[in-house]
């Protein structure tokens, strides 16, 4: 027979734990891996040139697409910038729902993430429990804006519309009993944010059941602990942000140390690592389920006690209401303008940056004064990770990669845009 | 606690002196302008130097500036073409358009067509700042690689040479990296139409997928507009009453 020495696997792009479209070409010796090459660009779809082409408000529904389990925060970025090119700055009930969805968001984002990464190690339970919890919070994302995932919920000036008065309810049916459906609706007889501080409460008992599979689990250690190992030098050379930044024992989270909306009030800790490797950063994002409960419980609380608008009343960037457009003129025209036009910002160019739950997501817009970005550049925090996979999978062994694009957190919607 | 973007610009100024070409302080950021020539130079002594420790390069946005401050309806004068002088126009989009439209060859911003935007963020200062740098000749726009300085430069050079067609001297492995294997062109250059040049379908008779011209038109629905909204510039002059 003859001597191999190395050989080549090609990982993806069609593979469970790739976690979408990812070829990963992998030189192996023998089981360990030699080299890592990953393609991408399969889901490329331009979303920068197409903003280009566009006015800055029909733009908003791309960036849910991106990062699409963390649709709100990216929106986030993108409005951020806009903003900042128009020099508006939204109502502070409407920074208040903002955050309160950033952290929701970041909830999703994180147990879809453990959900996968249990999954893709071998732990089945936790993807249940997992998303048992995330179908409450899509709940509430159709609450809000009508849609589960790409809500298109944030624009330049506030958010879309004021949170719900009630939440919707489970509807009778053949099959769910009386009894079953009164149980189901328990929870929903108020309004929306007695849902979320229900959902709240609840959540910690569920995050501890995580935690209950998985911490202190032999398997799950064997298959975590020492895998990946990050300097923190290492990690802001290979510009690492977000949890795997902090994994690595670098304190950086954008909400303390550059807060944006309303987060300079917010009450938070920052967890942060100590080893570096794939068990630090899962103990950071398990303890930052936690750090976002407490954020929505202040929100929710402020929430309570503070009425106001949630939109900017200057009609040259948010329409007006559909009531003021049919008896008054000007704000017909100011309606027309907007939706066939849209505003034109200054000329120039700005960067705005927010703590996404996977890092620092960005959004860099070149505006030559026109109704549409001249140029629109998407920072992804996955795509500085994914380039990272070579030097994080060398010398590991084969089901390490899963391992370790598992501690990633990818979605490729966001690293190739 | 960051310290405001002016004592920032003079931070930087002190340190690369001459090397700064153009520098500007606007929305609280802070941006410079270096020569190509100068690039490699700066970041080295913006990553090491002790006042501003520039650990981390966030990203680069490569920028093709041939169509800028182009648009595609006048608002200075009334006239009585409609909605179809935007979607038909020949201009910004469809700009040097190549293949089958016909080539317009672009002209406006020569030399000053290609640029690279640095992203730079101190972790330990908390700062942050953007460097930007023309590549001298449009026609093979050629700057150096920063990834002996930052790690993570290496895909996103990648990336904006695949988008860009800018090349970075120096790095050792300047694939393409979004596109198609085999792509042709690069694709967010001004002059590269949104539909791109080729189609894909499955052909039955020769059993394989075949790559084609593409059969739509470009068709842009929003035309694309500049106007000299003077309430942004100043505001005081917008509370004057407009004359006309």
């Amino acid at each position: 027979m003859a001597e191999i020495n190395s050989y080549t696997v090609n990982f993806g792009p069609q593979h469970p734990a790739a976690h979408g479209v990812l070829r990963l070409v992998l030189e192996m010796e023998g089981e360990v891996v030699r080299r890592a090459d990953p393609h991408i660009g399969l889901l490329h779809r331009a979303t920068e040139k197409l903003a280009e082409t566009k006015p800055y408000n029909q733009s908003i529904g791309y960036m849910d697409r991106l990062d699409y389990v963390s649709m709100m925060c990216n929106e986030h970025a993108y409005v951020l910038a806009i903003e900042k090119l128009l020099g508006v700055t939204p109502p502070e009930r409407a920074q208040y729902i903002r955050v309160m969805f950033d952290e929701i968001t970041r909830i999703l984002n994180h147990l879809l993430w453990i959900g996968a990464h249990g999954l893709d190690v071998g732990a089945m339970t936790v993807f249940l429990y997992a998303f048992k919890e995330r179908e409450e919070l899509m709940d509430c994302y159709e609450a809000v804006s009508g849609a589960r995932m790409h809500a298109t919920y944030y624009r330049p000036g506030g958010v879309y519309r004021d949170l719900p008065a009630t939440m919707p309810k489970y509807r009778s049916s053949e099959f769910r009993s009386e009894k079953n459906l009164k149980q189901m609706n328990e929870d929903r007889e108020g309004n929306m944010l007695d849902f979320i501080e229900g959902f709240c409460s609840r959540f910690l008992v569920t995050v501890d059941e995580i935690e209950t599979l998985l911490t202190d689990n032999r398997i799950w250690k064997q298959r975590l602990v020492d895998v990946a190992i990050v300097s923190p030098e290492r990690a802001l050379q290979l510009g690492f942000t977000g949890p795997m930044l902090r994994g690595s024992g670098v304190e950086w989270d954008l909400r303390r140390k550059r807060p944006y909306e309303v987060y300079d009030r917010m009450e938070f800790d920052i967890p942060v690592g100590t080893n570096g490797d794939c068990y630090d950063r899962y103990l950071i994002r398990m303890e930052e389920l936690r750090q976002s409960v407490r954020i929505i419980r202040q929100c929710v609380s402020w929430l309570r006690r503070n009425d106001g608008p949630v939109m900017i009343q200057d009609h040259k960037v948010a329409p007006p209401s559909r009531e003021e457009m049919k008896d008054d003129m000007e704000s017909l025209i100011h309606h027309f303008k907007l939706f066939t036009e849209g505003y034109c910002p200054p000329a120039g160019e700005v960067y705005a940056s927010i703590e996404a739950p996977k890092g620092e997501f960005g959004a860099y817009i070149v505006s030559d004064g026109a109704n549409k970005p001249y140029r629109l550049k998407l920072r992804a925090p996955g795509f500085a990770h994914m380039a990272a996979m070579d030097e994080l999978a060398k010398g590991h062994m084969l089901a390490d990669v899963v391992t370790i694009m598992g501690t990633l957190d990818i979605v490729f919607g966001e690293v190739d845009r | 606690m960051a310290i405001s973007s002016e004592r920032l610009l003079e931070r930087v100024n002190a340190l690369l002196g001459e090397l700064v070409a153009d520098s500007a302080c606007a929305y609280d950021e802070v941006e410079i302008e270096v020569a190509p020539e100068n690039l490699y130079a700066a970041m080295q002594q913006l990553r090491d130097a002790e006042s501003l420790q520039f650990e981390q390069l966030l990203d680069i946005a490569g920028v093709d500036y041939a169509a800028y401050g182009q648009d595609e309806w006048t608002t200075d004068e009334a006239s009585n073409t409609g909605f179809s002088r935007g979607v038909d126009g020949f201009s910004t989009g469809r700009l040097g358009l190549t293949g089958i439209y016909g080539v317009q060859e672009v002209t406006s911003n020569t030399a000053r067509r290609f640029a690279a935007v640095y992203h730079l963020l101190s972790v330990t200062n908390n700062l942050r700042l953007r460097v930007r740098c023309f590549a001298a000749d449009d026609d093979m726009p050629m700057l150096d690689s920063v990834m002996p300085i930052w790690a993570s430069a290496n895909w996103q050079e990648r990336e904006a040479f695949d988008l860009y067609g800018i090349l970075f001297e120096g790095h050792p492995d300047l694939r393409r990296i979004l596109t198609d294997y085999g792509f042709v062109g690069h694709p967010f250059r001004k002059d590269f139409p949104l539909i791109g040049n080729v189609e894909v379908r499955y052909d039955e008779t020769k059993g394989r997928v075949v790559y084609e011209p593409v059969s739509i038109e470009p068709r842009v629905l929003v035309p694309r507009v500049i106007r000299d909204d003077n309430r942004y510039a100043d505001p005081a002059a917008a509370e004057e009453p407009k004359n006309g």
